[in-house]
């Protein structure tokens, strides 16, 4: 019997892999492996049925569309908001709409999470041989998001021939830089939302105010907001790097609050910063479930 | 290693409760889920793993699957703490749980298998093999490229177990794998089951309400209650200590007074309503006489049999003693 055994096991041998898991592997190299084959996946689903992608993806631009419409209108009647005029303004809308969209596009599924913890789904992604964040991140990635993202490329486009701006390489540079890590930090946004959602299931709606309602407080300029508001979201959540900072340099305008202009520069650094703090919110947001079960 | 596959030794899992008790106010208490659970299952076993509802089965799946950190105690699967290297785990492991897929809803099960041969880096051959085996016996050919929405329960558990065998997990667990299934599909995920038990020397733990699945497929039992482990052994031995009995319910041609057996003297009427009577016997032992005796001296018109439930088991192994 023994020996049946031991042939039945020695039989089952070659399937066993060797001892991959990714223990020698680093996380974040098959976190960013496990997305790409999760959003694959969803890429495919969402291309098997094309005119059903491309009808949504024109109505998700078509709806973001309008919200600068409306601020067209508006500067129908003003000429200058807060001291900006038109092109100003689109500079900033558009940053922050790309930045945002961005993000939207590679993260926006993370606020999904408390309704996955509510309806214990949560638990199948942690018997996956890989990261959590990345399940979470990719699941139900939606191709229709790039509709976002055009539409604040375009405002960005219209700002850029409209300006008047004596270019410089720095000013340049700084285009890229912006939407990049302004993508970031609303990314740590994300993040930081869903760990949160890990103690209070419906905190959804508190992570879509940062997010959503940061991305329309950001398409303003920053003087027409009370001191107040805008100290916090350079200081506490750190949404002024987003667009408000880099973008004022490109304008060659005051920063608010009195900053230095070498602030302008920041956006990367504070993105890391961000990111850091939000990855240790989902660890200990993560062990919390994991020592509580809901 | 082999025959201590599955080590718990004085597993705990303690919640920490908060219940409103007022505004702002919240009364903590702990509940002891999991509640000092000790036992071994050797690589290649088969075990039933039942208890009533809360009584911390759910818990210690969780727990050998990684999802949960125990509060105490040591546990581990293959070598391995489940809890501290959850992820390498999940390579050697297969999970099913009855009540909620691990398939991506709205994807037909090819481009959930797709994923999975990819996420745990199935070698291609190994995959087309198991995929090939799993869609022939489980009967999913037609439903390859259904989403998985659309499946219904049954459907969607034989492909919710296909997709935790893809990988050649060593142990699999499943949690209430014939929930709310008809008897058709309970009795093909039996029977897929037991075979790869008995193929592949896979090591299955099933949580069950159903004690025909244990019946079927287990040689040894665990009850748990309470998050304490009350039996473990062989599920006749779990009949004699919960001293169960089974009902045989019998039609009989007119109404008569109640059946009495000479021969049979473990057998009583506990219920007589018109022709139909209700007989209790003990559960370990067999119908057939019973059934022989009553036809040959009753005018019988037709009878049905019907099984012990667990919480009556179990509420009787209380009743009785705590010798356990």
């Amino acid at each position: 019997m023994a020996e049946v055994q031991a042939e039945k096991v020695a039989a089952a041998e070659p399937a066993l892999r060797p001892e991959i898991a990714f223990g020698d592997r680093p996380r974040l190299v098959e976190g960013v492996r496990a997305y790409g084959l999760i959003v694959a996946m969803w890429l495919r689903s969402t291309l098997a049925y094309r005119a059903s992608f491309v009808m949504t993806t024109l109505g998700n631009f078509a709806a973001t569309a309008l919200d600068f419409v409306a601020i067209m209108l508006m500067f129908t009647h003003v000429d200058a908001l807060g001291g900006y005029a038109l092109p100003e303004v689109a500079l900033l809308y558009g940053a922050s709409a790309t930045a945002f969209g961005l993000s939207d596009l590679v993260m926006g599924s993370m606020d999904r999470l408390g309704r996955r913890v509510r309806d214990g789904t949560f638990d199948t992604l942690l018997v996956r041989p890989v990261p959590v964040l990345a399940q979470v991140a990719a699941d139900r990635f939606a191709l229709r998001r790039l509709g976002r993202i055009t539409q604040g490329l375009l405002v960005l486009g219209y700002a850029l021939v409209t300006l008047d701006i004596a270019w410089t390489p720095l000013k340049v540079l700084m285009l890229p830089l912006m939407v990049l890590s302004g993508a970031a930090i609303f990314g740590a946004v994300f993040v930081a939302g869903a760990a949160f959602q890990f103690f209070a299931q419906d905190a959804a709606e508190v992570q879509s105010s940062f997010t959503y309602g940061g991305t329309t407080l950001l398409q303003y300029p920053p003087s027409i907001f009370a001191k107040d508001l805008v100290r916090g979201v350079t200081f506490v959540v750190p949404l002024a790097f987003v667009s408000w900072l880099p973008a004022l340099y490109v304008l060659g305008r005051d920063y608010p609050l009195g900053l230095p202009e070498w602030v302008a520069f920041m956006p990367p650094l504070v993105a890391g910063l961000c990111w850091v703090l939000a990855g240790l919110a989902w660890r200990a947001g993560l062990r919390a479930y994991r020592s509580t079960g809901s | 290693m082999d025959m201590d596959f599955i080590e718990l030794d004085g597993v705990e899992k303690v919640f920490d409760v908060r219940r409103k008790a007022g505004f702002l106010r919240r009364e903590r208490h702990e509940v002891r889920a999991v509640d000092g659970i000790s036992f071994r299952v050797p690589r290649g076993e088969m075990v039933g793993y039942i208890g009533p509802n809360g009584a911390g089965k759910s818990t210690t799946i969780k727990m050998l699957t990684g999802i949960l950190t125990p509060s105490g105690g040591r546990l581990r699967v293959a070598g391995i703490d489940p809890s501290r290297e959850r992820t390498k785990l999940a390579h050697r492991i297969g999970v099913v749980f009855g009540q909620r897929t691990t398939l991506w809803w709205d994807l037909p099960l090819r481009d959930s298998y797709r994923l999975m041969h990819r996420m745990y880096r199935i070698p291609d051959r190994r995959y087309r093999e198991n995929l090939d085996r799993c869609v022939e016996l489980l009967d999913l050919g037609e439903l390859l490229d259904v989403p998985v929405r659309q499946l219904s329960l049954g459907q969607r558990m034989r492909g919710d177990i296909a997709a935790a065998l893809l990988h050649d997990p060593e142990v699999l667990y499943l949690d209430e794998p014939t929930i709310g299934l008809d008897v058709v599909s309970k009795a093909k995920v039996r029977g897929f089951l037991r075979d790869l038990n008995a193929e592949r020397s896979t090591t299955v733990l099933l949580t069950t309400h159903d004690l025909t699945d244990i019946e079927q497929l287990c040689k040894r039992v665990m009850v748990i209650d309470h998050g304490r482990l009350v039996y473990d052994g062989d599920l006749a031995g779990l009949h004699e200590v919960g001293e169960s009995e089974r009902m045989l319910v019998v039609d009989l041609e007119r109404e008569l007074p109640p059946i009495e057996l000479a021969s049979e003297p473990s057998a009583r009427v506990v219920k007589v309503e018109g022709p139909r009577q209700w007989l209790a016997f003990p559960a370990a032992a067999s119908a057939a006489p019973l059934v022989a005796r009553i036809a040959a001296d009753y005018p019988l018109v037709d009878l049905s049999l019907r099984e012990p439930d667990i919480e009556a088991v179990i509420a009787k192994m209380y009743v009785s003693d705590s010798r356990l």
